[in-house]
């Protein structure tokens, strides 16, 4: 049952053709990675499903009900958490604020949010930072941060944008288990990845862009192997 | 003491003094008080929408204008009384409030054009009100001061003393409902919002909804300190009331104090006040009669805050208070 | 109402604007290139006006020569303000060095009202009620010779910024600060010099503006804002927005002040403000915002 669907989904951007008839689906429950060399229009895809623009054709579906064009917000509401490339913490707020903010998505009153918050930033190990403003956090916990927060808002599905950029190869292993323990337990997610050491632990299926058009698509260690896909990265820094 | 604890012996220290303070004072002073009240009143309210939601407007002028006009008349066209008039003030501002703000995001401006834009609505009023020849025009419009010296609240007539407690009503009421704004839904949503708009659409958050909602709040607060205005003075021309200096004014408390702190607008326009009376005084006692001077001190203490302390002196007494990280 | 009238009006109006342009020329080259909205721009130029009049009133000096040393004079001041005081602000928040000048602002009013009073002044120099008759149509000698020097500034920064190297190397930290730091020029000194140029224009429409108008401390506040009209209607950042926006401005408020109430001009002059910041912020010519 596929929670997520992009069907043929196609972007511009003053007439350069970002993404090209792009369609594939997310299995409730799964994890997929969405990979590629850069300017392959991986961030377009997301953005669309974030609800940051709208596609110029094709459908997006999310729990059987059409999400594109609706407005980030709304896409929230629908049950669709998002992290930041480049991390968007609310820096004069405090860790547990960050996170009461978006914890307010799913309960109606600040101290349900506060509990919920709470909870949260246990999971994710930040428990002990909870009243530490967000700005004073390092990069891996302001990572952690920011997937606490669209955590709190109670989503079905988690879109994570290059979550592991910036991290050494232990913190990028400690994401990495977290995501699992996540996805163990019922979130579906959908990430973008440059770095392969996380996309070959996590994913169980991987979708391959190149120049705005998915050239491959299974599970990991097939895609690895794909000659297309080894042509196109060619040239390409990857860990593996 | 918990910090809770101390918060609130403050408060109460604070509160006690405050209402006492007509027993101790004469009536010069009591006037000086009421303006650092109302001052605190109007930062208060344009904190709203600046410290929280993070919207700068250089236009509150407007709002403490048309709140006064549409009270004052209500009460030399109609007879009604200023709590009536109140109604009337506040729709109307939350409604240019809302207008200005709509047209705004809904435009996607912001930062220093939304700035601009309310500044130019501010003076685009204040030169229409000058041409509004029944409500007075340039030469003003003016409420009949009665000569008795007895207290009609209902009208708002009366001594020093009355319009102190008025004001310190008001003040409190402002104080009270940003302390209850700031810990609600609201409160989290409009910080959210200042820190970072796009990761707080990504939250869930209508951002153009809370967004107005603020602009609405600090609208319908500052008009009140507009009708305040019109029955404590009881003279209003354009030319002064829309000015942009009155706008200037409104903001420099809660700069000075702390923008989006609780207490920060209150401190500014204590010291602020206190300090240009003071001044004023000074000038007066040399014999020189220099208009400009309160200004150019306003400039400058504006100046020394931007430069060293641009986060209000609040945040740092705070601390030393051991009142957490202000607010 | 004849339509000699309403040429007459439309050319003083042109003329005037073209002033204004200047000013609005200054205000344009700041924010274009240093990013820094100038709000004490009205107020440097009710500064210029006051030298100007002064000038004339001790040595009888034309405001149209006064406007240069004023100019120069300017320039060093607006430099030392940009390096000293406002640099530091170019990377804090919007709204910081908005109120950082918005503060400086307040000062030079406030300290103009107290050295002048609030009492106008103006400057009677023989040529100003003088005009040269086309046909029906009047062209005050005043207002020509105003909007030529106008005219002469203009095109002479336009100059310096298309084909000097330093008016390259300007435009070059405008469209990419940070990569006119890795090619090592020196953005801070050229910012302060960006400063220095806007000021001295504002300085020259200063000096020429007294032929056409009188000065008073009050003054200020309305070119500033009338400045951001033109440059937002004309578009941030283009040089030929600024004085584009400046002929129409010109325009605009003189048939509004003939076709409508003379005081109601600047209402108009609002009312446009507001309706480009909403419909079309990047002006006629300026890139979006």
């Amino acid at each position: 049952m596929a929670l997520l669907e992009a069907r043929a989904l196609s972007k511009s951007f003053r007439g350069l053709r970002a993404v090209s008839g792009a369609a594939f689906d997310v299995p409730e429950g799964g994890l997929v990675a969405l990979i590629g060399p850069n300017g392959a229009g991986k961030t377009t895809i997301f953005n669309m499903a974030a609800g940051v623009y709208a596609p110029d054709e094709g459908e997006i579906v999310f729990a059987g009900r059409r999400i594109d064009g609706l407005r980030p917000h709304q896409i929230c509401a629908a049950g669709v958490g998002r992290t930041f490339q480049i991390v968007k913490p609310f820096a004069g707020l405090s860790v547990l604020d960050n996170v009461i903010v978006g914890a307010l998505q799913r309960e109606s009153g600040v101290p349900g949010a506060r509990a919920r918050a709470l909870g949260i930033l246990d999971k994710l190990g930040l428990a002990a930072k909870k009243d530490l403003p967000a700005s004073s956090l390092t990069l891996p916990d302001r990572k952690r941060l920011e997937v606490a927060r669209a955590l709190a808002t109670g989503p079905r599905l988690l879109l994570l944008d290059e979550v592991m950029a910036g991290l050494r190869p232990t913190e990028c292993d400690q994401m990495v288990a977290v995501f699992r323990e996540l996805n163990r337990g019922g979130l579906t997610i959908l990430l973008i990845e440059h770095v392969m050491r996380a996309v070959m632990a996590l994913a169980q299926q991987v979708v391959v862009l190149h120049h705005g058009e998915i050239i491959a698509r299974g599970a990991p260690a097939e895609v690895v192997r794909n000659p297309a896909v080894l042509e196109c990265y060619l040239g390409e820094d990857a860990e593996v | 003491m918990s910090r809770e604890a101390r918060v609130g012996a403050l408060l109460a220290l604070l509160a006690a003094a405050l209402v006492a303070l007509p027993l101790a004072a004469n009536s010069y002073f009591l006037s000086v008080a009421t303006l650092v009240l109302y001052f605190a009143y109007t930062g208060q309210a344009w904190n709203v929408m600046m410290g929280f939601a993070g919207q700068l407007s250089l236009g509150h002028a407007l709002y403490v204008g048309l709140g006064a006009y549409a009270a004052a008349a209500l009460f030399t066209q109609f007879g009604i009384g200023p709590w009536a008039g109140m109604w009337l003030a506040m729709a109307l501002c939350v409604a240019a409030g809302v207008a200005i703000g709509f047209l705004a995001f809904r435009f996607g401006i912001s930062g220093v054009y939304f700035a601009l834009l309310t500044i130019a609505f501010a003076e685009f009023t204040r030169i229409g009100f000058d041409h509004i020849g029944w409500l007075g025009g340039p030469g003003g419009l003016f409420l009949k001061v009665e000569a008795h010296k007895t207290t009609d609240l209902a009208n708002l007539r009366g001594g020093q003393t009355m319009f102190y407690y008025v004001m310190l009503a008001l003040a409190a009421g402002a104080f009270a409902l940003c302390a209850w704004l700031l810990r609600s839904r609201a409160g989290y949503y409009w910080r959210a919002i200042r820190e970072d708009e796009e990761a707080a659409r990504a939250l869930g958050i209508n951002t153009f909804r809370w967004k107005l909602l603020a602009v609405a709040i600090s609208a319908a607060m500052t008009s009140l300190a507009g009708v305040f205005f019109a029955f404590y003075y009881n003279n209003l021309f354009p030319e002064q009331i829309f000015h942009i200096s009155q706008s200037i004014e409104i903001i420099l408390g809660p700069i000075v104090g702390g923008v989006g702190t609780l207490f920060g607008p209150i401190l500014g326009a204590a010291m602020l006040t206190a300090l240009a009376d003071a001044l004023n005084n000074l000038v007066a006692a040399m014999g020189w009669d220099i208009p400009g001077v309160k200004q150019v001190f306003y400039g400058v203490i504006l100046l020394l805050v931007v430069m060293f302390v641009p986060n209000g002196i609040w945040p740092p007494i705070a601390k030393r208070l051991g009142l957490g990280r202000g607010g | 109402m004849s339509a000699s009238l309403i040429a007459n009006v439309v050319i003083a109006g042109v003329l005037t604007g073209l002033v204004y342009g200047l000013m609005a020329l200054g205000l344009s080259v700041i924010f274009g290139v240093v990013r820094v909205v100038n709000f004490a721009h009205g107020e440097m130029m009710t500064i210029a006006m006051y030298a100007a009049v002064l000038l004339f009133g001790a040595f009888k000096l034309d405001p149209l020569l006064a406007a240069l040393p004023v100019a120069a004079l300017f320039f060093g001041l607006g430099y030392a303000l940009q390096a000293g005081l406002i640099n530091p602000f170019i990377t804090r928040p919007e709204h910081s060095q908005f109120i950082l000048l918005v503060a400086v602002a307040t000062i030079l009013t406030n300290v103009l009202l107290m050295v002048f009073g609030p009492d106008a002044r103006n400057v009677q120099t023989d040529y100003m009620l003088d005009s040269w008759a086309i046909g029906q149509v009047l062209f005050d000698k005043a207002r020509v010779f105003a909007a030529l020097a106008a005219l002469a500034t203009a095109a002479g920064l336009f100059t310096f910024f298309r084909y000097s190297r330093t008016g390259t190397a300007i435009r070059a930290c405008a469209d990419n600060h940070l990569g006119a730091l890795i090619v090592g020029l020196n953005v801070k000194h050229l910012y302060a010099l960006t400063f220095g140029l806007g000021a001295a224009c504002v300085a020259v429409a200063g000096c020429i503006m007294t032929l056409l108008v009188e000065v008073a401390p009050s003054v200020g506040p309305g070119y500033t804002l009338l400045g951001f009209v033109i440059v937002i209607v004309g578009g941030l950042g283009s040089m030929l927005g600024a004085l584009l926006g400046g002929v129409l401005i010109g325009v605009s408020e003189a048939l509004a002040g003939l076709f409508i109430d003379p005081s109601a001009k600047s209402m108009f002059s609002f009312g446009l403000l507001i309706l480009v910041l909403l419909l079309r912020p990047q002006g006629l010519l300026g890139r979006k915002p």
